[in-house]
């Protein structure tokens, strides 16, 4: 199962190698990774897609990255209220003829063209990986000529519903 | 940053560089002995030590592997951090061995290795290595000193990382301008700044309720007492916390001594090599406690058939150890002393265990540990017997790993802690005689021995030097089989007896190396010699090397073959 970690992390040098590192050395899949400063100076937020087989082994890789000494938090929000984001640049090819036709594709994605040339587009989206995917499905067909993703980045939403009370890190089995 | 001269260090001069400052901070951490060796980018540093003469001691081995086990002794026996200090590129990869033999056993050290300058850092400069990222997975945390004003504060976390919670191998890397930098003021006194290490050392209460009321409950308990009990010093509290309930004690390798091996309720050792006892205590009982194990793979066996019929309650300071390999119903994260306080302060009904001690008595009595006495040769169990008999079961005995090892776990009967020094996890050769080094070192008035096989002995016997430099009264026994004794052993039972190159056809004069070395050196052929000559070995002052030589085919049993249950031992009795 894929699950959304978000650690919040001190921004120092080696950190990002002692988070990976440590996935690796345990066996854990990484998906996609993203790392940005935050609103506190000398805090960085990280943001984990990782494969885990099943509910043991995500308390284990929680409980190992909480033992980094740069690591301050870790949650698995996957199943929390979240606003989840994944920005796309997707370069097709064609010439400035098929500009139209693509923007009536990309018009309900809510994507934009923000390049052109003489024989290929540039289109940025974001939105959630599924919806990226889709898109990149539905241009296929024109020819692809290369994709760039920044990986998912994603946090609670303000209001988090009382029903969904899920712990975010058990030692409890 | 602000600076201001507020230190007040124990030196008389102050501090000329940032090498200085580091000597003066670790007088100011208590260090009172520095495992090393020098070289080019730790040349600041060493020049450092010759001004601080006299305030704090140095001892130079002849391998840098060797100073970092004799840090690990040292550690094993004080509790306290063991400093280690090696140049960079081959000096620090020559640790690379140590630190992960540490972090796997839990043992407090501090590292400092040399760093090319800043300013050539990635250039793959003249003995340049990427120490950070090398040693990132095998220690608990690694700083590399960018700025030296960050120096005070990187040695106090080190210290406090090192020492507290689950403790572990920290290193310091430092660039040699760092530690060459002249230094115009003294930096602010370091603080503690880490809001990401926050061990819990206080049991949840609810949880110690849940325990208590499953202890009542139960009918076959079982305590697994493991190191984490030697960090809490909580041997104390374990033994009045089994006597209060009755409760029967199976200790892991790395726990012996913890509790009492003459105490009526000790089951001996589990595992691999542990006793049929101990082991179908663990498999028949109804209520597990753990404190302080890791639940390690050489323990448990085929995880299958582990414990299949108990609750499990886990204490461990550590979280990410709960739940890791065994499921666990109550998971106490707390430091083994304040977890057993407040276990032995509540009040609760003691289970009726006795119809259990009674089977577990009478396993004890029918499945004992055992070997064949040959009239030819020498047993290595009973070479380990009498050692026991001759150091009154009161040495502190190291070992590398393998037969000789597990021998030394059955057959010395270990009655108080930290007196034991072996290489667990890690299971690495060359280990017990650099430890019996440092464990010398850190408890001066006591028996020292190194059990080493004779492979394992001649990859680190280079420090025969440092016992006779700093005069240590170690003594080495070198049970020696000729061979990689587990390797064949594991061949013979399990590789169809293809005896595979773990046979050492040639071996060097044991007693002419040591004399080499200026030291005291025996060999001993028979039961008799040894029984004549122990007594004057152990009664000489200082330190001795004794070539036992013992029967080859001896194998270690009984045993849990590799992927099976802690309930198939084979070898329980003599065939």
């Amino acid at each position: 199962m894929k699950r959304i970690i978000s650690l919040t992390v001190q921004d120092r040098s080696g950190v990002l190698n002692r988070v990976t590192g440590l996935l690796q050395r345990r066996q854990f899949n990484i998906s996609s990774i993203s790392v940005g400063p935050t609103e506190t100076e000398g805090i960085s937020k990280m943001t984990l897609v990782v494969e885990v087989e099943d509910d043991q082994r995500l308390e284990q890789v929680t409980k190992q990255l909480n033992k980094q000494i740069d690591v301050l938090k870790v949650s698995d929000i996957t199943d929390k209220a979240i606003v989840a984001r994944e920005l796309a640049l997707i370069k097709v090819a064609g010439s400035s003829q098929l500009r139209s036709e693509i923007n009536g594709i990309i018009d309900p994605f809510r994507a934009l063209i923000i390049d052109v040339s003489k024989d290929s587009l540039t289109i940025q989206i974001t939105g959630r990986p599924d919806k990226i995917d889709a898109l990149i499905d539905l241009l296929r067909p024109y020819g692809i000529k290369e994709i760039a993703r920044t990986g998912l980045t994603a946090f609670l939403r303000g209001h988090q519903p009382q029903v969904n009370e899920l712990t975010t890190y058990s030692q409890i089995k | 940053m602000k600076v201001e001269a507020k230190l007040d260090f124990q030196t008389s001069t102050a501090p000329k560089t940032g090498a200085d400052l580091l000597i003066d901070l670790l007088i100011n951490e208590g260090v009172d002995t520095l495992f090393g060796y020098p070289g080019g980018a730790v040349l600041p540093i060493y020049d450092a030590i010759y001004r601080a003469r006299g305030n704090i001691k140095h001892v130079l081995f002849r391998h840098e592997q060797g100073s970092i086990h004799a840090a690990e002794g040292y550690a094993r026996i004080t509790g306290k951090p063991g400093v280690v200090i090696a140049t960079s590129g081959p000096g620090a990869t020559n640790l690379v061995t140590g630190i992960t033999d540490a972090m796997m056993d839990s043992l407090p050290l501090v590292i400092f290795t040399g760093q090319v300058a800043r300013g050539v850092i990635g250039t793959d400069a003249f003995q340049e290595a990427d120490v950070m990222a090398i040693t990132t997975p095998i220690t608990k945390h690694n700083y590399q000193v960018q700025d030296i004003s960050d120096l005070p504060r990187i040695v106090k976390e080190a210290f406090h990382i090192a020492s507290t919670g689950r403790p572990g191998p920290v290193l310091i890397d430092i660039p040699k301008d760092i530690s060459a930098g002249e230094l115009s003021q003294i930096p602010e006194e370091g603080a503690i700044h880490l809001p990401g290490y926050q061990p819990t050392t206080k049991p949840n209460p609810l949880q110690i309720k849940k325990l208590t009321d499953a202890i009542t409950k139960s009918r076959k308990p079982v305590i697994l007492s493991g190191a984490g009990v030697l960090h809490g010093k909580a041997s104390k509290e374990l033994t009045a916390f089994a006597e209060k309930h009755k409760i029967p004690v199976v200790t892991t390798l790395l726990g012996l001594g913890t509790f009492p091996a003459n105490n009526p309720l000790s089951l001996g050792m589990g595992g691999m090599h542990g006793t049929y006892t101990a082991n179908m205590a663990i498999y028949e009982s109804d209520l597990l406690i753990n404190i302080g194990a890791r639940f390690d793979d050489r323990l448990t066996g085929n995880l299958k058939h582990f414990a299949p019929n108990a609750k499990v309650a886990h204490i461990d300071i550590d979280p990410a150890e709960i739940g890791k390999n065994v499921p666990t119903n109550i998971p106490i994260v707390s430091d083994s002393k304040e977890a057993l306080v407040e276990l032995i302060n509540q009040t609760a009904e003691s289970p009726d265990t006795e119809g259990w001690l009674e089977t577990l008595n009478k396993n004890k009595e029918e499945f004992p540990l055992w070997y064949k006495h040959d009239p030819n040769g020498m047993s290595p169990q009973w070479l380990i017997e009498a050692i026991h008999k001759v150091t009154n079961g009161n040495a502190v005995v190291t070992t590398d790993v393998g037969q000789h090892q597990m021998w030394a776990a059955q057959y010395y009967n270990f009655e108080k802690p930290h007196r034991w020094v072996t290489s667990g996890g890690l299971g690495t050769m060359g280990f017990g005689f650099p430890a019996a080094i440092g464990a010398q070192m850190a408890s001066p008035g006591n028996t020292v021995v190194a059990i080493v096989g004779d492979a394992g002995f001649q990859m680190t016997l280079q420090e025969l030097s440092v016992i006779y430099e700093q005069n240590l009264p170690v003594k080495i026994i070198i049970v020696n089989n000729g061979a990689l004794g587990m390797v064949r052993q594991w061949q013979e039972l399990l590789h169809g007896n293809r005896i595979s190159e773990s046979i050492l056809h040639s071996q060097p004069d044991f007693v002419k190396l040591a004399e080499s070395y200026h030291i005291r050196g025996l060999k001993i052929e028979s039961q008799e010699e040894l029984i004549t000559k122990l007594p004057e070995v152990f009664a000489y002052d200082g330190p001795v090397l004794m070539d036992c030589r013992v029967l080859q085919q001896e194998k270690v049993f009984p045993m849990i073959a590799p992927g099976k249950g802690i309930h198939e031992m084979i070898g329980v009795k003599p065939s």
